[in-house]
């Protein structure tokens, strides 16, 4: 190789491109249509209309036209949040009973028969095995089902319409359409949206969109949201109303979700991360008819197993932390009834209580676990009867029961209210966090992504309780 | 044991199940390379886990694979590392996704390069599959969807495509694994140089273009006697692509 030849071979490139002028990119690009145009006249043939695409077309009209589009959007998600709530019920309550009340009474007896000493047996299986046994129970079946459901719509074409219909909302807000895509995989899994961000090329679009991300409440939310809304809102109604209301109550939570996704996103493009937005196209992909069973299977085992797998990961020692600060003294108090009344005061700023932000403090490696953890450390607390001993999680059987305990330690339906609000508004889980450090390789934006929420929730919260009390 | 009953397929000689096996993503010691580019949203995920049989997911929106995923076949003792490229619509910009796909086929030089189209959209499909056929002479072009063409009435001459093209074409609808085997045969043979391709050149350029575009071709082919796409180089030099102009002077073309 020659690099004088190289280089006059450049230096002929550069003259000849002044000689033919600076239409080449369009002309080059106009000879391959001219030329894709000829072999196709010369093979294909398109018998009649194209029927299909006709239909295509109409089902397209309709769901992402200005009046039918959000509807359409509002009821796709109600009804997949709706069979997810109710489907969920049967199959959580009969893990619950495997795995709560038969199998861990069996390995507390199987600890003592071979004597062993207290605190092992309370770490190990009151502490570990519980904190696992609750998020399968708890997570399992609602992921089994919604997992499923979302790739079945995503499958079937969905997706791109519902990004099509925010496309405008996104690029108000100075975020990219694509982000509509990776919002709606939040609402499966945070640490799933994360990851999914990378379709986005451009790197301040895509940190925007991973920022906002934790907006979208997430698998491990639902359920707090769907309990609490179910025992306080939905005994504000009378009872035939009581569902629907409860229903209503967690759509509420999940497009204020949305809301703040757009008003954050907004914010941060017109101060740290501005830009122009930039342009895309997205192709409405033809609508195919999912392949049921093979969509099951592989969202079954690339979703929901890898996330339940990650999600125990983590509630492993989350567990054994709740068993020991729930057990460890200081002075006459446990560190976990130390923490509450030190927290207290704040916790009642915010319309909640220490309980609840010694619990999401806890619940840091999953939100799967917060509800069981709050109802623990409300019996430690209160000192009513009930709980199976400290720092032994644990779910009464019905809501009725789960609803006296919460109101004997102090609830209103303000605490519930701001307990939804403070669900959807607080720091990612440690998953989540970890990926968004993997995708950003950024410690201050990992730093950023998880700090700010939790402010926002803060201020949210006490906006909130000090209204209630001005007006209540 | 009740045997499994044979398709059809399974008697015909050009069906050949035996000498498959889907090796996942055990590319070790691999014979050959073989990129699979294409469109979005042409089921080249689908292509992909129909002969790796792995089960990476695909979803029905474009821009799915946001990753470049690798998986292994063995066919008549002779292992094939499969590449998924990102799917594109042209290699002509410089997004990130064009850039990746454009320079594993110049680069990487994969001894075959497997182009899934949407026999539905073939036009819009060609514009990326002549460009291609720009850079590789080792190509087949993969129609896949046909059950949805059939489905819109489409019906595709695939003898007189192949012809135009000058690579074999073979329809597929990867979905339901139709067509897989003689994909699999196809890529083996253009791989041990029994089918030889005369790739498309594109044609209908203006004259004022396609005078540069000779002189600078004869000017590279001279420089680098043994390569396959000195016309597309020369198209890029022209364009100006700093990227394909460092390649030339730091030598990666050799």
């Amino acid at each position: 190789m020659n690099k004088k030849n190289i280089d006059n071979i450049i230096e002929l490139s550069n003259d000849l491109r002044w000689q033919i002028g600076d239409d080449f990119h369009d002309n080059l690009t106009e000879s391959i249509y001219a030329d894709a145009a000829n072999i196709v006249k010369g093979t294909v043939r398109t018998k009649d209309s194209e029927k299909h695409f006709r239909l295509d077309s109409k089902i397209d009209k309709i769901v992402t036209s200005k009046a039918f589009g959000f509807p359409i959007m509002f009821l796709i998600l109600g009804t997949v949040l709706w069979l997810t709530i109710v489907g969920a019920n049967y199959p959580s309550s009969m893990l619950a009973n495997l795995l709560l009340d038969t199998i861990h009474p069996a390995l507390k007896s199987g600890a003592e028969s071979i004597n062993m000493p207290w605190w092992l047996d309370g770490f190990l299986i009151d502490g570990v095995y519980l904190a696992i046994a609750w998020v399968v129970a708890v997570m399992l079946p609602p992921m089994a089902i919604f997992f499923p459901m979302f790739t079945l719509l995503e499958d079937f074409g969905y997706l791109p319409r519902v990004a099509f219909n925010l496309d405008s909302l996104f690029k108000k807000s100075g975020a990219h359409g694509k982000q509509a895509l990776t919002m709606s995989m939040g609402f499966g899994c945070n640490a799933a949206g994360v990851v999914a961000t990378r379709i986005i090329d451009s790197p301040r679009e895509r940190l925007i969109a991973i920022i906002t991300n934790n907006f979208s409440l997430c698998n491990g939310r639902w359920p707090t949201q769907i309990l609490i809304a179910t025992i306080f809102i939905g005994a504000v109604v009378t009872d035939s109303f009581s569902s629907l209301a409860s229903l209503l109550a967690v759509i509420a939570i999940a497009v204020l979700g949305m809301a703040f996704m757009f008003t954050v996103s907004w914010a941060l493009s017109k101060t740290v991360l501005k830009g122009e937005v930039s342009t895309f196209n997205l192709e409405l992909p033809p609508y195919r008819p999912p392949r049921f069973w093979k969509t099951i299977y592989t969202s079954l085992i690339d979703r929901t197993l890898i996330v339940l797998w990650r999600a125990v990961v983590f509630a492993a020692p989350a567990g054994a932390v709740i068993w020991l600060i729930s057990n460890i003294h200081i002075g006459n108090e446990s560190m976990a009834a130390w923490a509450i009344h030190s927290l207290d005061g704040f916790g009642f700023l915010l319309g909640l209580n220490g309980v609840i932000l010694l619990a999401y403090v806890v619940a840091i490696p999953a939100n799967e676990i917060v509800i069981p953890t709050i109802l623990m450390l409300t019996v430690l607390v209160t000192g009513i009867a009930g709980g199976s001993g400290a720092g032994v999680m644990f779910e009464l059987d019905s809501m009725h029961a789960t609803g006296d305990l919460l109101r004997a330690g102090g609830w209103t339906l303000l605490t519930a209210i701001n307990l939804m609000l403070f669900s959807l508004l607080h720091n990612p889980c440690s998953t989540t966090i970890y990926t968004i450090y993997k995708e950003t390789k950024s410690l201050k934006w990992t730093i950023f992504a998880s700090v700010m929420p939790v402010i926002l929730g803060f201020v949210v919260t006490f906006l909130v309780a000090q209204f209630w009390r001005l007006f209540f | 044991m009740e045997t499994k009953i044979k398709s059809a397929c399974e008697t015909c000689a050009y069906f050949n199940a035996e000498g498959l096996k889907k090796l996942g993503i055990n590319t070790e010691n691999f014979d050959f390379v073989v990129a699979l580019a294409g469109n979005p949203n042409t089921g080249k995920s689908t292509v992909f886990n129909a002969l790796t049989g792995l089960r990476q997911h695909t979803g029905n929106w474009p821009g799915k694979t946001v990753t470049r995923a690798e998986g292994g076949f063995e066919y008549n003792t002779q292992k094939y590392k499969l590449v998924d490229l990102p799917g594109t619509y042209s290699l002509l910009s410089t997004s990130e996704d064009e850039e990746a796909a454009r320079d594993f086929i110049l680069f990487g030089k994969p001894n075959v390069t497997v182009i899934v189209a949407d026999a539905n959209r073939l036009e819009r499909n060609l514009n990326l599959v002549l460009q291609i056929l720009e850079i590789t002479d080792k190509a087949v072009l993969c129609l896949n969807l046909m059950d949805e063409a059939k489905r819109n009435n489409i019906t595709i001459d695939e003898r007189s495509l192949a012809r135009d093209l000058g690579i074999p074409v073979v329809p597929t609808s990867a979905r339901y694994n139709k067509g897989i085997p003689e994909l699999i045969q196809t890529i083996s043979e253009i791989a041990n140089g029994t089918i030889v391709c005369k790739p498309h050149r594109i044609k209908n350029v203006p004259e004022n273009i396609e005078k540069a575009v000779k002189t600078l071709t004869a000017k590279i082919e001279k420089e680098f006697p043994s390569i396959p796409n000195s016309r597309w180089i020369a198209f890029r030099l022209l364009e100006g692509d700093a990227h394909i102009i460092n390649a030339l002077k730091s030598g990666e073309f050799v």
